[in-house]
């Protein structure tokens, strides 16, 4: 471990690359969507049958995963010495 | 010959020879003994049992099937990939420990009988205790205290409950168990603890990351999966394990996301990748019950990957905290390319080993018509992908650059990983090959266009979920805390309320020791005005005074004559 010494500008470390993959990815995520509407799919459980299930689905999970996540840490969160004190 | 020694013992024997061995010597045979095991386990196949006389009882040393055996394959690859991670760690009693834990869990697989199992159960948990200790400093020592006391409770349940089995039907036979005896119920309670049931679940996260960067990864491997192997073996199809699996599959996550420390991330996710496994076990299915076979070993091969990714940052950087990290990509090319392969395959992405394992599991759920405990797993794996195969190479490799500058992970580190990393793409690329080796037939075929793509929708919105959350703030950050979770009841709570009734108990004791003193000094004063030396009692009276005293007691008597 040496200390803060910046090198060379990595492509990542652009601000527009990154973006660069966000667009990207949400490009991705409406092919898959459009795909969906091509390739019949079996539902496995019934309602996974439904057009878009598994990408609604998984975007509303995660953003309801740490939305109550959140609020988990206002009740569990003590400082880092809590058992040590 | 090396047929008649039980596989776990050569491991056994290996850990105790390490400490004598020349140092050069120590890191080879951490190597050289599971491949020597795994050689053996190739070599007696299915169908051996090796018996024993002793105590009075028969007890079956070693008794191989299909269920036992594809345990016993992936725990010594296990202890394979942990010899050339470890290669160089020479600190004391860690490596000699860590082959002693892995053989008795290679061990308590293959035990025919209750017995058996309890003297390797007790054994893995005395071996895993000092592994934790070798971590080093204070809050290792506290950590494995505590880590040991819950093991040895696993131990004394399991004990219980066997004998109990034993008066009842006179036999101590490890076959399926059931939970309709009181003797059951203690052994499914002693196994629950090793799989962190819910509540049951904080050992882990306390003691693994306490650890060193090799000895977490040595501990990730056998001790759950040893309960789960338990637990197909004594309870397959018990109903209630479907629902404390999906518990135990859907609350870590919550945690996991606020967690800091990345290595407690990973713990939280062996909770939850443990209870897939669970509801497997519970389904009962050939599905369900292969799933949580395949999934178990899936999972010790990229868990034991994404422990040692962190552990070589840990190495390197000296932190795993999530508020320290950031940029380690530009230090740590490799690690972080087969971190990316480990968190992959937890993440269940097509061509990787979960999702060949994970969904079979999920499958036995809908075919069974458990639709809602379908949608929690479906959550579920929703969530895993978010902090295990998100947020650990994130926060480590990438996020904002933390200026940290280090070297590459070491040769031998890489070379453990970049196996591991096979074995997991390996699987994923080739299932047969794992479905070769499950206990029941296969009926099973993961790569259907339906499949992918419905895997590929979830975990791509579920990463946009991500991103987008991180680049509107809403995402919460890393921060320096600890987060309270059942362990307050033991390390919190428990210990305040001891210490106020020990006050209380104190206060008490001082009051009534306070109220006899005052009695027992106004019991001495009296006693002191009576018979001291000035006392009333304690005069000395003149002859005189008897005299006429008995003169007048004669003149009484001499009246009362006369009158009466």
């Amino acid at each position: 471990m040496t200390p803060l010494h910046r090198g060379p500008m990595s492509w990542l470390d652009r601000p527009k690359n990154v973006t660069k993959i966000y667009l990207g990815l949400w490009s991705f995520g409406a092919a898959l969507l459009i795909a969906d509407l091509v390739v019949h799919r079996r539902a496995e459980a019934g309602l996974d049958g439904w057009f878009g299930f598994y990408g609604v689905y998984g975007f509303a999970a995660c953003v309801a995963l740490v939305l109550a996540a959140k609020l988990l840490r206002r009740g569990v969160r003590r400082p880092e010495d809590y058992y040590d004190r | 010959m090396i047929a008649e020694v039980p596989a776990g013992l050569i491991l056994v024997a290996a850990g105790l020879l390490v400490p004598l061995a020349p140092p050069a010597l120590r890191g080879a045979l951490g190597v050289a003994a599971p491949l020597l095991a795994f050689a053996q386990l190739l070599w007696v196949g299915a169908g051996y049992r090796l018996e024993l006389e002793a105590f009075g009882f028969t007890l079956a040393l070693v008794r191989t099937d299909a269920l036992s055996l594809a345990f016993g394959y992936v725990f010594t690859i296990a202890a394979f990939l942990n010899g050339i991670f470890s290669w160089q760690a020479r600190r004391g009693v860690e490596q000699p420990a860590a082959l002693v834990y892995a053989g008795a869990a290679l061990a308590a697989v293959f035990a025919g009988d209750l017995l058996t199992l309890f003297v390797f159960w007790e054994l893995s948990a005395i071996a895993s205790a000092l592994v934790v200790w070798a971590g080093g400093g204070p809050r290792a020592y506290g950590a494995g205290m505590r880590y040991l006391m819950v093991q040895l409770a696993s131990g004394m349940l399991l004990a219980a409950g066997a004998g109990l089995r034993y008066a009842q039907s006179g036999s101590l036979a490890f076959e399926a168990i059931g939970l309709d005896s009181p003797g059951g119920a203690l052994i499914f309670l002693a196994f629950g603890v090793k799989c962190a049931f819910p509540l049951l679940h904080n050992w882990l996260q306390d003691a693994y990351p306490e650890a060193s960067a090799t000895g977490t990864v040595v501990l990730s491997a056998f001790t759950t999966k040893l309960g789960i192997y338990a637990l197909a073996r004594g309870f397959p199809g018990a109903e209630p394990l479907i629902w404390i699996g999906t518990a135990m599959t859907a609350f870590p996550i919550f945690y996991a996301v606020i967690e800091n420390d990345l290595r407690r991330v990973l713990a939280y996710s062996v909770n939850n990748q443990l209870g897939f496994m669970v509801v497997g076990i519970g389904l009962g299915t050939d599905l369900g019950l292969n799933g949580a076979v395949a999934h178990a070993f899936a999972d010790i091969l990229f868990k034991a990957l994404l422990f040692m990714s962190m552990g070589a940052v840990l190495l390197r950087a000296g932190t795993v905290k999530g508020t320290e990290l950031g940029g380690l990509y530009k230090s740590m090319p490799w690690t972080t390319g087969l971190c990316i392969v480990g968190a992959a395959s937890i993440s269940a992405f097509p061509l990787f080993s979960g999702f060949v394992t994970k969904s079979m599991i999920m499958a036995s759920a809908a075919q069974e018509g458990h639709t809602g405990v379908w949608l929690v797993l479906l959550f579920a794996s929703a969530g895993v992908f978010h902090h295990a195969g998100i947020k650990i190479p994130f926060f480590a490799f990438f996020a904002h650059d933390s200026g940290i500058r280090c070297k590459e992970a070491p040769a031998h580190m890489l070379i453990a990983m970049a196996l591991a990393a096979a074995l997991c793409v390996g699987i994923g690329v080739f299932p047969a090959a794992l479905y070769a080796l499950l206990p029941l037939p296969v009926d099973y075929a993961p790569y259907t266009a339906s499949h992918v793509l419905s895997q590929l929708q979830l975990l791509v919105f579920s990463a946009l979920a991500f991103s987008w959350l991180m680049r509107n703030g809403i995402y919460p950050p890393e921060l320096r805390s600890v987060n309270l979770d059942s362990d307050w009841l033991y390390r919190g709570i428990g210990p305040r309320v001891a210490a106020r009734l020990e006050r209380s108990l104190q206060a008490l004791l001082a009051l009534s020791g306070n109220a006899a003193g005052v009695l027992g000094r106004r019991g001495a004063a009296a006693v002191e005005r009576l018979h001291g030396s000035r006392g009333v009692l304690a005069r000395t009276w003149p002859s005189g005074s008897m005299a006429l005293g008995i003169m007048l007691m004669l003149l009484a008597f001499l009246l009362s004559y006369y009158l009466l």
